[in-house]
């Protein structure tokens, strides 16, 4: 009995004592974690330039390289997968003619030379494209590279029944022909400005015929050989393949420069997530660069902080941005909400749209003041800092690169100015005249519905927005839909977003490649979502400006790389000050790589992977 | 005793088919795609053309009834080619159970791939909370109630309701992070070859064994000890103890021998859960087994994958069914098969 | 209500109840018995201190759980902040509450769907011999599914559907629960069965049938009070598997989502913080362990108080 009196506090005791274990371990990292912030963003740029120079002393004499992808390569072949992880696993073997480097620049892998207009590389007429390959050029089986390989590759992947996820890039293509061994001829349908998509980055590199040659439409599918272990012309060949685990690389003796690559293995193990493979390389140093760290911001600070490694951003083109909805999306209107297309010139109406011009407007948000003053409303910076840490910028563009294509003239949105913003709207009259703490514009309370994905960021911005919109007087509701009905693109769900039956909603979008041609083209009149076109259409916030779809049929006539800029940049600002979208987020990637770790050029233009050739180790 | 065991594999068969069935059903209702992983950018078309390409166009029937023949004709004749090294039939053209996800890989292949580092560390985490549970159960009954048996009993409910992802990261956290004694990441292309590469591997084992031991000894101390309890308080032990035998005798003798039936049972139904994986575990160190192909599969709606292992865990689950049978008649001479 | 009732005609058997009022019945018997029990009793304290904590708390304790406030990140144990916060400053206290009455909803509501058709199956076969054959062969079915990934699969596929009939919160919540009841019910259903079977040949219920009782009055009068403790004793267990089976779900990006807090899923999110803010993973751990051991307590205790053989 005695005992048995004991028993509660003796459990009460045991439990404080595994708490006292736990706690104890805990808080000795968090002391330096504050110091580790301003680092992340010194780092990269200037580890980048000593990698041409330093040279490593021969093949494959180094060590195991470890790579840690939280996803697991599944294929080495990109053609029959869109995902990065098996992109970048075939990045190690496989190469295009030519690639782009860390600033969004070409450079040539397989060819002398870029081809251009003034080195007669590119018809005057725009109608086609011809690439010289380098001499010399082995597979890793011995063989040559030939210019039927790149021809193959083409029918590869335009064959119908392959299901070739890159076809996009050999969207317009007459005919692919070999005019010599090293001599290959794009032909296209019609003039093509900027030629550069075929045979160019990670998505579409050459596959060797020999090995592919049974390989081509339904068969694709199954030449499992061909497709876990590719032939290539790159610095490592594939030497084992577990599915969905990990693959083993060594290098290809046949490699064009003679003492790389460096590492006599290469191991690309999958698996866990980012918050353990940012541990593994900075905090355990097991592995020597962890891939796409979608990691809290102080975590990462804090791993960083133990001084092992370090992180590195990369940014393309994507933009987290709010989509204004220029049409009225009152649930009243039933089947007529959110149909309609708001033509900035009242005398305008484009062609097969007559009868949905400025119909159904919205209430408030076609002003673009006030669409200004809701941006001005926002910290952009805390949202970045915050939410993102390394992986995200504050942006005030659209399009905020490649470097060419910015445009300096919106930066004045990445100060918060509440202050500003309550007196933008008392200027134009939208005040709160009933006295609910909600402004009125033309009688109109400024309530605003505002939707996005499921995830646990997006509705973390949603809610810090939420309570700055409430400081200038808007009320917001918010509302999230699950990723694959939001971006499902079912034209019987109201949730997608296209269909855009809310007032303003967020997701990330970007241009493709480096050329932003198409991107652009996403807000023509012609592209306005509606039930004309299933709501399937790109210009999802009903905008259409007859001087932007001018500017666009000028870009789409323009060779010359810095008039393009320009003419981008015109339009980009347009959006902007038109209040068309309010970009939040200039999204990159988060990488990071052992300070022993030598070479590593982050790339957000092509696989992160694409001069693994150059990396090294130097202790 | 033998008509018994033929009854009971014939009644298997049915079972198994409509296991298989009811698998296949709710793979078929699946809302999801293959290509539903791959990026935006890629035309609607292109994706009918993947799906068209994998077969999905099918109907119903036709796929289960191809997927029934690739698995329990095929696949074994395969194995049987392999094993023997002959050639039966046209072998080339036979088609496998493949994984739509790596474009063609047998799902089989697949399995035996991932089976050795599943066995390694699920199997030996079991093997091991095993012997350590049984005896832990049975002091704790007999020294009921001594500070022995709270201490482990609290060990014991606190391994049972900690999460394992949470006891994983506690472990790499002291263990890789702080004191450097593992690795974190659990190498699978590692060969046991010479004495530096076992070492290696029983480094690599170490955590997720114990994370996942430290699981499992939790719930089968608790049943050993109530199960010896129950036996502590029959008439027969009572009848022992007055015609003067030592504890000990009583203890080995007697009850342990009653009160471990049940629990041999438990350790063989147990067993297919091996196979089925640590899903959880497998991820935090990245064991990649058998538990994360199969959750990889279902996130990538990679059905062939799902639908056949799901089906060889259910095959194992019935077979160790049997097995649990068969050995609680040998072990207990008062059941009777009939 | 038990032994004895058989013995009396049926009529009686209310009329003899009133007369001895305080007589002695099961439950308090069970009640004697489980205050005897210390783990037990303890577990039912702290069980009954984190309900009411989690019901009332919220009333007294007014922080909106999802109030971001960056200023207020990262905070220790603070009088504004007893719990500390997050690394957005959103309260961590008020979000353990909060949590709490959803994991515990999931535990409480999947053990009911369990226990609800686990009993049912566990009595029809137990009781009506034409029905025990095919009922039991669909439990061993059942229980040769393997659970875990069919439960992936199923919240998998469904998932959407009832996201958008029910919302995001509600749908999910639904199919969880549904799915660890539904895939849960077999070992209740076999312990009634062989509960019922034993009971079924007592002589009490032998005079019930002679005198005439009709079949589901003795079902429902007879049977079912004396297989109840078998039935409270899984279905306390159950409770505790299902908490635990959320926080898997949570981990596998399968629960509910990431803006519903549940204890699961801040153990989960929290869990990358254990380093730099220990709190905003301790009270959610500690939560669920509590509970769990709470729960394992009791029910060791019930199963003990309710079996009159241990009784001394």
């Amino acid at each position: 009995m005695e005992i048995r009196k004991l028993k509660p506090l003796g459990y009460l005791a045991l439990l404080v004592m595994a708490l006292l274990v736990l706690a104890a371990c805990a808080p000795q990292p968090a002391a330096p974690a504050q110091e580790a912030a301003p680092a992340e963003e010194a780092a990269p740029a200037e580890e980048a330039a000593p990698a041409e120079e330093a040279a490593p002393s021969g093949r494959g004499v180094g060590d195991t390289l470890t790579i840690l992808y939280w996803q697991a390569a599944s294929i080495a072949n990109p053609y029959l997968s869109g995902g990065t992880k098996d992109i970048d696993a075939a990045a190690i073997v496989l190469e295009p003619l030519a690639s782009f480097d860390e600033n969004g620049e070409m450079v040539p892998r397989l060819v002398e030379e870029i081809p251009t207009i003034e080195n007669g590389g590119v018809s005057e007429d725009l109608m086609t494209i011809t690439w010289k390959l380098k001499e010399g050029i082995l597979w890793s089986d011995g063989t040559p590279l030939t210019a039927d390989d790149v021809v193959f590759t083409y029918e590869y992947c335009t064959n119908e029944e392959t299901g070739c996820g890159s076809l996009t890039q050999f969207n317009s293509i007459a005919s692919v022909e070999a005019v010599d061994a090293q001599t290959v001829k794009i032909t296209f349908e019609n003039p093509k400005p900027y030629p550069y998509e075929a045979f160019v980055g990670a998505t579409a590199p050459i596959l060797q015929k020999a090995q592919f040659e049974n390989c081509v439409g339904a068969a694709a599918q199954t030449c499992t050989e061909q497709n876990l272990k590719p032939i290539g012309t790159g610095p490592y060949k594939v030497v084992d393949f577990k599915v969905n685990d990990v693959v083993v690389y060594e290098p290809n003796e046949n490699y064009r420069e003679p003492d790389k690559p460096y590492f006599s293995q290469v191991v690309f193990k999958g698996g866990g997530d980012a918050a353990a493979a940012a541990r593994a390389v900075l905090e355990t140093g097991e592995a020597d660069y962890a891939w796409n760290l979608q990691v809290e911001p102080q975590i990462l600070a804090s791993m960083e902080a133990a001084g092992l490694g370090q992180v590195v951003t990369a940014f393309a083109t994507h933009v987290e941005r709010l989509m204004i909805n220029k049409t009225n999306p009152d649930p009243a209107l039933g089947e007529d909400r959110s149909v309609g297309v708001y033509v900035t010139d009242p005398d305008y109406c484009p062609e097969g749209f007559e009868g949905y011009c400025n119909v159904n407007n919205h209430p408030f948000l076609t002003d673009a003041k006030v669409v200004k003053a809701l941006s001005m409303a926002i910290d952009r910076n805390v949202i970045a800092e915050q939410l993102y840490g390394a992986a995200g910028k504050a942006v005030c563009n659209v399009l905020p690169a490649p470097p060419r294509y910015a445009s300096p003239n919106n930066d004045d949105c990445l100060v918060q100015d509440i202050d500003g913003a309550n007196a933008l709207l008392d200027e134009i009259g939208a005040v709160d005249s009933d006295g609910d703490g909600i402004r009125e514009y033309n009688g109109v309370p400024l309530k605003i519905l505002y939707q996005t994905s499921t995830n646990s960021v997006r509705q973390k911005t949603q809610a810090l927005i939420k309570q700055w919109w409430e400081q200038i007087g808007v009320s917001t509701e918010l509302r999230n839909i699950d990723a694959a009905v939001f971006f499902g693109g079912d034209p019987n769900s109201p949730d997608t977003y296209g269909k855009f039956y809310a007032d303003v909603e967020m997701y990330t979008n970007g241009a493709t490649g480096v050329d932003p041609q198409i991107y652009m083209s996403n807000w023509l009149c012609s592209e306005v979502s509606g039930p004309w076109n299933n709501w399937l259409g790109n210009n999802v916030p009903r905008w259409c400006n007859p001087d932007y779809d001018a500017l666009f049929d000028e870009l789409s006539a323009t060779a010359d790389l810095d008039k393009r800029a320009e003419l981008t940049i015109s339009m980009n600002d347009m959006l902007v000050q038109d209040g068309v979208m309010v970009p939040l987020v200039h999204r990159g990637s988060v990488s990071a790589y052992s300070n022993s770790l030598k070479g590593v050029r982050m790339n957000a233009w092509d696989s992160e992977m694409w001069n693994i050739a150059d990396w090294y180790r130097e202790e | 005793m033998g008509t018994y065991f033929v009854r009971r594999l014939l009644t298997a068969i049915p079972t198994l088919l409509a296991i298989s069935f009811v698998i296949f059903a709710i793979l078929d209702l699946a809302p999801g795609d293959p290509t539903g992983t791959l990026p935006p950018q890629i035309k609607m078309e292109v994706r009918e053309q993947i799906r068209k390409a994998l077969g999905l166009d099918e109907p119903f029937h036709v796929r289960y009834l191809l997927w029934l023949k690739q698995f329990f004709i095929n696949e074994p004749l395969n194995i049987i080619e392999q094993v023997f090294n002959v050639q039966i039939g046209d072998s080339s053209n036979r088609l496998r159970v493949t994984s739509w996800s790596s474009r063609g890989k047998p799902v089989v292949d697949l399995i035996v791939e991932r089976t050795p580092q599943t066995l390694w560390v699920v199997g030996f985490a079991y093997l091991l909370s095993v012997l350590i549970a049984i005896p832990l159960g049975v002091v704790g009954a007999v020294r009921q109630n001594s500070i022995f048996d709270q201490i482990s009993t609290v060990m014991a409910v606190i391994g049972y309701s900690v999460p394992t992802f949470f006891t994983g990261l506690l472990a790499i956290v002291i263990f890789s992070v702080h004191l450097k004694w593992f690795p974190s990441v659990y190498n699978t292309t590692l060969k046991v070859t010479d004495w530096a590469s076992f070492v290696a591997q029983i480094k690599q084992m170490i955590m997720p064994v114990a994370v996942l031991a430290f699981f499992q000894t939790a719930a089968l101390s608790r049943y050993t000890r109530s199960s010896v309890l129950d036996n502590l308080k029959q008439d027969y032990v009572r009848t022992a103890y007055a015609k003067g035998f030592r504890e000990h005798y009583v203890v080995i003798r007697h009850v342990l021998r009653n009160s471990l039936i049940p629990v041999v049972t438990l350790v063989a139904l147990g067993i297919p859960q091996i196979f089925a994986g640590a899903i959880i575990t497998e991820q935090i160190f990245r064991v990649n087994g058998l538990g994360s192909l199969l959750i990889i599969a279902i996130q990538s709606f990679d059905i062939p994958v799902v639908q056949t292992t799901t089906f060889i865990f259910a095959v194992l689950i019935v077979a160790f069914n049997l097995i649990a049978d068969i050995v609680y008649g040998i072990l207990d001479p008062r059941i009777t098969y009939s | 209500m038990s032994v004895q009732s058989g013995t009396a005609p049926a009529a009686n058997i209310e009329l003899t109840r009133e007369l001895k009022k305080p007589h002695r019945t099961l439950w308090g018997d069970a009640w004697v018995q489980f205050r005897r029990n210390r783990l037990a009793m303890f577990g039912l304290i702290i069980l009954v201190l984190l309900v009411l904590g989690i019901l009332l708390g919220p009333i007294f304790y007014r922080v909106d759980p999802e109030h971001i406030d960056i200023t207020q990140s990262n905070l220790g144990l603070t009088a504004e902040h007893p719990f500390g916060t997050d690394d957005l400053g959103r309260d961590t206290l008020a979000r353990n509450l909060y949590g709490g009455r959803i994991s515990l909803a999931v535990g409480v509501v999947a053990m009911l769907i369990a226990i609800f058709f686990g009993t049912t199956i566990g009595l029809l076969s137990g009781f009506f011999p034409a029905l025990d054959n095919p009922l039991m062969r669909f439990t061993d079915m059942m229980l040769a599914l393997p659970q875990l990934p069919l439960l992936l699969v199923i919240i998998m596929l469904f998932r959407d559907v009832l996201r958008s009939a029910f919302g995001p919160e509600v749908g999910i919540f639904m199919l969880i629960v549904f799915v660890i009841g539904i895939l849960g019910w077999m070992p209740t259903a076999r312990v009634v069965r062989g509960s019922v079977l034993s009971v079924k040949k007592k002589e009490f219920v032998e005079a019930a049938v002679n005198i005439g009782v009709g079949q589901s009055a003795i079902l429902r009068r007879h049977i079912l009070p004396n297989v109840l403790s078998p039935i409270i004793v899984s279905a306390t267990l159950s409770v505790a598997s299902a908490i635990l089976t959320e926080s898997a779900l949570s981990f596998l990006g399968l629960g509910f989502p990431p803006d519903v807090p549940t204890w699961g899923r801040l153990l989960f999110d929290g869990k990358d913080f254990l380093t730099f803010t220990p709190w905003v993973v301790i009270w959610p751990g500690l939560f669920i362990s509590l509970t769990i051991l709470s729960i394992n307590f009791m029910g060791d205790g019930l199963r003990d108080a309710l079996d009159p053989r241990m009784r001394g």
